[in-house]
């Protein structure tokens, strides 16, 4: 019969014998893309030293996995993309003015000690490159907090003008630091001027401004100026379906809420107003759709993750109004890595017919 | 629509390889390698020896007890011998049969009853003595499943047509070839069960299917059958998730369907059921499917059993190339296999042939806590952790993460990017914790 025509060798293995096309590699390398119109934006806006600082964090990151995996005899892995997508993300994460040799320290940071220390990929407990930043914060302050692009209107075309009958000095001092920045540290400036915060808040919380926040005419770090670039990459993120809608919308939605509750509990004119000011300005969108997501520093289940979301959401909104940053956002995202394995175990799902 | 059970998977279909293709039959092969075991349950006893002239369809394994399965000669011919030959479940016993002589009943078999005038005990009879099992792929002996306790009420009867596996189109086929066959054995055991309900549940991707069967309902069928289209959606044809889908109830873990009043056949159990009581007809043969990018003629056969994976591949044209597998069954749940020695049986729903392109081979990584699993999972576990408590060889950390609920449809490993083999280690976590409870 045919038994000579016998296939030489055949592969054997438990079922499923067939694989999703999506693997590790072409997620990380997906989150990457979807990464680069918010950097392409930024490069636009702040120019060619915007583009040097996410080459040399991208590449320094990558490099840092390489020589430690070298050194420690590991696989070498840092074409998956996962480095990758962290030295972009810190590049992102750092105002446009930052030194170069800041960066390359940071990037190693994440990657040696962040992650690899940990075990690599999939062992890490806290997002490597929001670690970085906090790295950054706590070592250079003032490279970390300084050096921002008026929103007044020199980034591109016209910015915000001063039409809310701010004395011009006032506005000038403003104007200087990011809208968050201006929020939090606005009040106290205008009250040396005898001002009151009323005018700062039709300032900020304006169409102008909103105009701004969404395009990205204003200061901040590098990838988190332009709303409107990120939340198309999260979009494309959602539609490969390499992220779930359960982390970026509780975490907006939370955001959201809280914002508008408070300025509605403290007798704000116009809490709509603050609400869309809150979710446009900051990290916000940047944390919610590529920092909060990372699977690895994430819960599992869709409950879990909601919980996780709305946590940051909470976090965040508390340091905005009352810690001592502008901005909450990474913090917010590494307090709830933490919180992790602790969700997973309160989130487990019930298993069907029990 | 109800979109049914949670999680679940979508792999490439794969089914427009062999959809298209009618029923023909695969010629009886010379030699017939018969098991003695091709159920679930006890083997069957051998009542021929080696020098024995046997006709088609005569008893030649004796079920070895209540959950067991009579076996019965493929085609006329003589027993050469009974000897241990590799299966898709290791080595069994089997009888080995040269075919010679005449086949007395395979022109068009009479119809010898009208199955209303029989009773239910003499119906399950004849199922029983034809060795019907489960035709799906698990060869439960049929018998045993339209024998419930007296204190398990069965209100519905639940015919599996759904067909989630890929490529596989078998069951597709039969449906829309045989609506009326399949209509009459869904009445027969509805008589069985004593159950004035019965549902046929079907993906919506077989609307030929269907359509066919709708046509065929008569007013009196229509009032008691209902035919209904489901979301295609891996794993949709699983016992307890098509139960779910059709009727929003939850079978309990660790319990049968009938805990939920249900009892679910497969159509091409219901095809065969019909057969034998109608005709007397043992079960020696069925239809399968033949698919995969490496064989020349794939398309759906009626084949006798005992027929080996090498008789087939010559009669459908022969392989493209070397495949890269061999499965029985279908993708996501069939066995992968060594041999092309290995003869078709009473659970063998298809066999494919597949290319390296088509299946996953290869090494895995870590774990990098995506959540596709957990989301995929249609039983609710968390296979991330499962696989990593087995991979570190913590098994002290597995009882706590229901190994034992899992139905081993495979979707935890389909959708993992980093390859993990997850369903192989719950396997591993099941073994271990069932020895643990012995």
């Amino acid at each position: 019969m045919t038994e000579n025509k016998e296939p030489k060798a055949l592969f054997l293995s438990n079922a499923p014998h067939i694989s999703t096309p999506d693997s590790v590699t072409k997620i990380m390398w997906l989150v990457v893309a979807s990464l680069v119109p918010a950097a392409v934006f930024s490069i636009y806006t702040f120019g060619v030293r915007a583009l040097i600082l996410l080459l040399v964090s991208t590449v320094s990151a990558m490099a840092a996995e390489a020589l430690f995996q070298l050194v420690m005899g590991k696989k070498i892995t840092v074409k998956d993309g996962s480095a990758a997508i962290t030295g972009l993300l810190i590049g992102m994460n750092v105002p446009p003015a930052a030194p170069v040799w800041m960066l390359v320290i940071g990037s190693f940071f994440g990657i040696i000690i962040v992650k690899q220390l940990f075990g690599g990929l999939g062992f890490n407990i806290f997002n490597p490159a929001l670690a970085a930043r906090a790295f950054m914060m706590a070592s250079w302050p003032v490279h970390m907090t300084t050096g921002w692009h008026s929103f007044s209107g020199n980034i591109i075309g016209k910015g915000i003008t001063n039409t809310s009958g701010l004395p011009q000095q006032a506005f000038d001092a403003v104007s200087q630091a990011t809208p968050l920045g201006a929020l939090k540290e606005g009040p106290k400036l205008l009250a040396d001027m005898n001002i009151g915060a009323g005018q700062l808040h039709d300032l900020l919380f304006s169409p102008a401004m909103f105009k701004s926040l969404a395009i990205g005419n204003v200061g901040g770090v590098i990838g988190e100026t332009s709303a409107v670039c990120l939340l198309a990459g999260g979009i494309f993120l959602l539609a490969r379906r390499i992220i779930t809608w359960h982390i970026p919308v509780s975490y907006i939605a939370t955001v959201g809420i809280l914002a508008f509750a408070y300025y509605a509990l403290t007798g704000h004119a116009s809490p709509c107003s603050a609400m869309v000011f809150h979710l446009l300005s900051g990290g916000l969108m940047l944390g919610a759709f590529f920092m909060a997501t990372d699977m690895v520093t994430s819960p599992v289940s869709a409950k879990g993750m909601i919980v996780f979301g709305a946590g940051c959401g909470i976090i965040t909104f508390v340091i905005r109004m009352w810690g001592g940053y502008p901005e909450g956002v990474s913090y917010s995202i590494l307090l709830m890595n933490a919180t992790v394995p602790l969700i997973d175990r309160f989130t487990k799902p019930a298993v069907f017919g029990k | 629509m109800f979109s049914g059970f949670k999680g679940g998977i979508h792999p490439p279909e794969n089914k427009h390889i062999s959809e298209d293709k009618p029923f023909s039959n695969l010629p009886v092969p010379q030699t017939c390698y018969i098991p003695l075991q091709q159920h679930i349950g006890a083997p069957a006893r051998a009542v021929v020896q080696a020098g024995d002239m046997v006709t088609e369809g005569q008893l030649i394994g004796e079920a070895g007890g209540f959950v067991s399965a009579n076996i019965h000669s493929p085609v006329p011919g003589k027993v050469s011998e009974i000897k241990e030959i590799l299966t898709v479940n290791n080595k069994q016993l089997a009888v080995v049969i040269e075919a010679e002589g005449a086949f007395p009943t395979s022109a068009q078999p009479k119809q010898t009853d009208d199955w209303k005038t029989l009773s239910a005990e003499e119906i399950l009879k004849r199922i029983r003595d034809a060795g019907i099992v489960g035709l799906g792929g698990a060869a439960f002996p049929t018998a045993v499943k339209l024998s419930p306790p007296p204190e398990k009420k069965i209100d519905t009867v639940i015919i599996n047509g759904s067909e989630c596996e890929p490529y596989l189109t078998v069951d597709d086929m039969l449906m829309q070839s045989f609506p009326g066959e399949i209509l009459e054995g869904t009445q027969i055991i509805m008589k069985v069960l004593g159950v004035n309900r019965a549902i046929i549940g079907i993906e919506n991707n077989k609307s030929k299917a269907i359509a066919s069967l709708k046509k065929t309902l008569s007013r009196e069928t229509g009032s008691r059958i209902e035919v209904r289209s489901l979301k295609t959606k891996y794993p949709q044809g699983a016992e307890k998730q098509l139960i779910f889908s059709l009727l929003k109830r939850e079978v309990p873990s660790g319990a049968l369907p009938m805990e939920v009043g249900v009892v679910v056949q497969n159509v091409g159990t219901i095809f065969a059921i019909r057969e034998a009581v109608l005709y007397s007809k043992p079960l020696f043969e069925r239809y399968i499917t033949v698919s995969g990018s490496m064989i020349n003629k794939p398309g759906n056969y009626k084949v006798r059993f005992g027929t080996k994976i090498s008789d087939i591949v010559e009669e459908c044209g022969g392989l493209k190339g070397e495949p890269a597998k061999i499965i029985i069954g279908g993708p996501m749940c069939g066995l992968s296999v060594h041999s092309m020695d290995i003869p078709v049986v009473k659970g063998t729903s298809g066999i494919l042939f597949l290319s390296e392109d088509e299946v996953r081979t290869g090494d895995y990584s870590q774990c990098i806590r995506c959540g596709r699993c957990v989301a995929a999972c249609p039983i609710n576990l968390l296979p991330c952790d499962l696989g990593n408590a087995v991979g570190k060889n913590r098994y002290d950390l597995v009882e706590g993460l229901n190994p034992l609920d899992c139905i081993m449809c495979g979707s935890c490993s389909y959708s993992c990017p980093s390859k993990r083999p997850l369903s192989h280690f719950i396997k591993l976590a099941q073994a271990w914790v069932r020895k643990q409870k012995k």
